[in-house]
């Protein structure tokens, strides 16, 4: 025997309608570009950064490049059209020039970062985590800096990567994600501001966890960073990625590119938890998410992507795996959560092209109110890819009944000794979970919580112990609201 | 102790109960038979405040009116069912839901907290008695679990509850006869004068391990006869048959009420 539909309906609405936390702003002085996208824009971002020859040269390519692309359409989201005429493609706290210590950091930022949990003072900070803080795409500041590189590791803003690593960055920037590679990637490499580099040199494993933290601030602007991270033979790196927003009433575009190259035997293994205001329940506001995420994994290494994605009005997103090298391995491991109205396309690539490489592909689908959540993902096994191996499990969880969950796979394997698994499954929460919960004594939210949380349990394992905890909270946070 | 009296219950407009009286004292079992469709379910249902049925009449446990409390309160009130088709949940450990729920009407209640190390103790006593091993508490919440598990996983959970009153749905249906040994050894260790149960069954076969102290014959949503264990021995002879005439006239009756 069921209740009414009507009942659960609205359980299920009243569960999944919370406030955004983090909506507050802060009032920061901006150094700020006035809006509009043309060769001069990409000069003075490449001015006001004091930037070499060579990479002025490879922003002008970009932007040449991007001139002539359309923006792809084949995504299961409705947007509406995006004016980049109308958006202002640099921004950048100002506060004094250099940094030495943690204390130069403007004291509003620092309460911003307190305000959201990320105290950037090192001696309050989790021991074992580095941050690199970015506002509206400007590192503000990285901690335990000298730490890491006592064991050789750089881990800085990219822009002083630019200026202290030059050879290190042009060997390898665009060399997983070339400029041409799709409408967004050309755009963030035209006109990228900031972000993290994170090189860990051979046989180094990196003694603590190193993570960026972004923040959008800004009003009216577009946020484009860059991650590249390379690890040498043999060397291992856990990287953590978490990112918020101010409740704005308009749209922002944010368009990242993040680059991993894990070379012989070396290991990255980069979380994200992603939480961008979604817009209000009636699809007003929330950023546009589109990110380009890929590492190339050589001999014997392996990339692990898991991500949690619960912010953002669109996410366009397919952390991939190109396993270049034999025996290499990919992973992908998934939570994204659609509510209100936001809508999801996301999933991975894992292009197989060296002898014995193995991906792991687990995405768990959360829909609820009016959210709309796609999985879409490839497997491309090449002619040269013997003995290759799949296995891709998606799983979606509707909440309610006005959501959607769609589940689009490719597969194209050129070579006859691949051997490829695709398991898909689709469930509500039912109404007879939350009773048996409830006749345990649990609150409708706390089970709700729960029951939820046990859908991404195989994903949450992947995280971090810190952020496996965070993601959690996130999620019950998400998805709780006014049950009277 | 648990007191109701005129009970009735529908659904989507259609009426189940249809006045429904019961009175149960502190350390009494119950058992409630019937046939199919008779509204024992609903009953247990009714007690545990499911969502949408349409209910009138009384129902208070040791005062308390449980009407008027979501599902939650009555739990916390010392309401336990078990459930005739235990509901999984993917991913969420045993253990972790067995001490969420404990806590959750402790905390209710204004009780402390069990920590995990105390709790591990209560859970492997608890364990004992249904002749369970330790990796049930890690597996996700009935998921994969055979029938039988599934059943006693409920009295795991009533042990550990240590309800007042005790409403268990059909836990003999899908048992086979060691499991069912198990399941009603389960149920008569926790027999106490503090704690009250109402046992639904179908068939007669659970009573030969539970011997309940009163028997009710339910149909069409009311109780037609009540008796001692002796009624369901001739309930087994005999079946429902007689009592569905008895009703017959009854509603024959309401019929010609209805005309004048």
């Amino acid at each position: 025997m069921t209740a009414p539909m009507s009942e659960s309906t609205r359980t299920i609405e009243e569960l999944t309608s919370a406030d955004y936390e983090y909506g507050f702003s802060t009032d920061l002085e901006t150094d700020i570009a006035p809006p509009g996208l043309d060769e001069s824009v990409v000069r003075l971002i490449s001015s006001k950064k004091d930037e070499p020859e060579w990479l002025l040269e490879w922003r002008l390519k970009a932007y040449a490049a991007w001139r002539e692309m359309e923006e792809p359409d084949w995504a299961k989201l409705e947007i509406a059209p995006i004016d980049y005429e109308s958006i202002s493609y640099w921004a950048a706290p100002k506060q004094k020039p250099v940094l030495d210590s943690m204390d130069d950091v403007d004291p509003d930022i620092r309460e911003m970062f307190d305000k959201l949990g990320i105290p950037l003072h090192e001696q309050k900070m989790l021991s074992n985590v580095a941050v690199d803080a970015i506002v509206d795409s400007v590192s503000v500041t990285t901690t335990f800096k000298a730490t890491l590189l006592e064991a050789g590791v750089i881990f800085c803003s990219f822009s002083e990567a630019v200026k202290d690593y030059p050879d290190l960055v042009r060997e390898h920037l665009g060399s997983v994600v070339p400029v041409r590679d799709n409408f967004f990637a050309a755009l963030n490499s035209a006109v990228f501001s900031d972000g993290s580099f994170c090189y860990i040199p051979k046989g180094v494993r990196c003694p603590m966890e190193l993570s960026t933290y972004f923040r959008i601030n800004s009003m009216n602007t577009g946020q484009f960073e860059r991650t590249l991270i390379v690890a040498e033979d043999d060397s291992h790196v856990s990287y953590l990625e978490g990112c918020t927003a101010p409740q704005r009433d308009e749209n922002q575009l944010h368009a990242a590119v993040v680059e991993l190259v894990a070379k012989d035997r070396a290991e990255i293994k980069y979380s994200t938890v992603q939480n961008w205001y979604p817009g209000d329940e009636n699809g007003v506001g929330g950023i546009y998410n589109f990110v380009t995420k890929r590492g190339r994994a050589h001999t014997d290494a392996k990339i692990s992507w898991t991500q949690v994605e619960t912010g953002s009005a669109i996410t366009w997103k397919y952390p991939s795996v190109i396993l270049q090298g034999d025996r290499s391995i990919g992973e992908f491991y998934s939570v994204a959560l659609s509510c209100r109205r936001q809508q999801a396309d996301t999933g991975t690539k894992m292009i197989h092209i060296g002898k014995d490489t193995t991906s792991t592909i687990i995405s768990k689908g959360i829909s609820a109110a009016h959210g709309q959540n796609t999985y879409r993902g490839l497997v491309k096994i090449l002619r040269s890819a013997e003995n290759a191996r799949n296995y891709t499990q998606c799983d979606s969880l509707l909440l309610g009944k006005e959501c959607g969950a769609h589940t689009i796979p490719y597969i194209e394997v050129k070579n006859p000794t691949a051997q490829v698994e695709h398991e898909a499954s689709t469930s509500t929460v039912g109404e007879d979970q939350l009773y048996y919960c409830r006749q345990r004594g649990m609150t409708e939210e706390d089970a709700m919580s729960m029951i939820v949380n046990g859908f991404c349990r195989e994903v949450f394992n992947e995280l971090p112990m810190e952020f496996a905890v965070e993601a959690q909270r996130l999620l019950s946070i998400s998805l709780e609201g006014s049950v009277g | 102790m648990l007191h109701v009296n005129n009970l009735t219950a529908a659904i989507g407009g259609k009426q189940i109960l249809n006045g429904l009286n019961l009175d149960v004292g502190a350390g009494e079992v119950h058992a409630i038979m019937g046939p199919n469709g008779s509204g024992k379910s609903t009953f247990a249902h009714a007690l545990a405040g499911r969502d949408g049925y349409d209910i009138t009449g009384e129902v208070t446990l040791d005062g308390a009116d449980l009407l008027d409390m979501e599902p939650e309160a009555r739990a916390a009130a010392g309401v336990f069912m078990g459930f005739q088709y235990p509901v999984e949940i993917p991913g969420v450990n045993n253990m972790y839901f067995l001490r969420t729920a404990l806590n959750s009407v402790r905390r209710a209640r204004g009780e402390t907290e069990v920590g995990a190390r105390d709790f591990l103790n209560v859970s492997k006593k608890a364990m004992d008695l249904v002749e369970m091993k330790e990796d049930f508490l890690y597996r996700s919440v009935n998921a994969g679990f055979s029938g039988g598990e599934k059943k006693r996983n409920e009295i795991l959970q009533m042990a550990i509850m240590e309800p007042r009153l005790a409403v268990l749905d059909e836990t003999d249906s899908g048992l086979d006869i060691d499991a069912l040994r198990i399941v009603a050894g389960g149920v008569n260790a926790l027999r106490s004068p503090e704690r009250s149960m109402v046992v639904i069954t179908h068939y007669q076969r659970l009573l030969d391990y539970i011997k309940p102290d009163f028997v009710h014959v339910l149909v069409d949503g009311r109780i037609v006869k009540s008796g001692d264990h002796t009624l369901a021995l001739h309930l087994e002879a005999n079946g429902y048959a007689d009592f569905e005439n008895d009703l017959g006239d009854a509603s024959e009756q309401s019929f010609a009420g209805a005309q004048s």
